[in-house]
């Protein structure tokens, strides 16, 4: 699972018909200690997330298990708002996120 | 599956429903010498893992398993509490602290 930002929305009208009513929304990921990972995803909202939210995402055969998205065709899923993120020790993260 | 450290915690008030009352944090992996290898990644806890631990998690569809039959929508699951790893090559490393 991933954090990510919600930076987007896509609008399909021809699409599966199992996506229909279906929010879509570009997300780019983010580390934990909040900075950009550069990597952009298309993902299904579950939650209601809003513009520049930070959510949780989940991706392969396990967002299909999330409620709303069973037997979609669908590989990211947004299955939380994130609040808050601790981190014990915040150089150890910033030091591993660089490389 | 693989090693990692807990190294935070993430707090999420509006979840998908099948997430309710599940524990997300936040676990650096490590390689077999308890070095920190590659991005931090997200993961539930299925064992009562606490910060600073040493653990280990699975990833990929497997991951939901840990609470099978139920299905849980995360690719990335801590499933046991390393108390100790034995290196061939190198001097056993007690919790990697």
């Amino acid at each position: 699972m991933l954090l990510a930002r919600v930076v987007g929305t896509v609008v399909a009208t021809r699409k599966d018909p199992r996506l229909e009513g279906k929010k879509l929304l570009v997300v780019k990921t983010v580390s934990p200690d909040g900075k950009d990972d550069g990597n952009y995803l298309v993902a299904v909202d579950t939650v209601d997330a809003g513009f520049r939210e930070t959510v949780l995402i989940v991706q392969g055969s396990s967002a299909r298990m999330a409620v709303e998205c069973k037997d979609r065709p669908v590989d990211t899923a947004i299955i939380g708002v994130v609040d808050t993120v601790h981190l014990d020790d915040e150089k150890a993260v910033a030091a591993s996120a660089r490389k | 599956m693989y090693l990692g450290k807990v190294i935070g915690t993430v707090v999420c008030t509006m979840k998908n429903p099948v997430l309710e009352g599940k524990k997300i944090l936040v676990v650096q992996p490590l390689d077999p010498q308890g070095r920190p290898s590659g991005k931090p990644v997200i993961a539930l806890d299925s064992v009562g893992a606490g910060a600073g631990e040493t653990i280990y998690w699975c990833r990929g569809r497997e991951a939901s398993f840990a609470w099978y039959p139920a299905e849980v929508p995360t690719e990335a699951t801590i499933v046991a509490i390393v108390d100790r790893v034995n290196v061939k090559e190198k001097a056993t490393t007690d919790k990697h602290r």
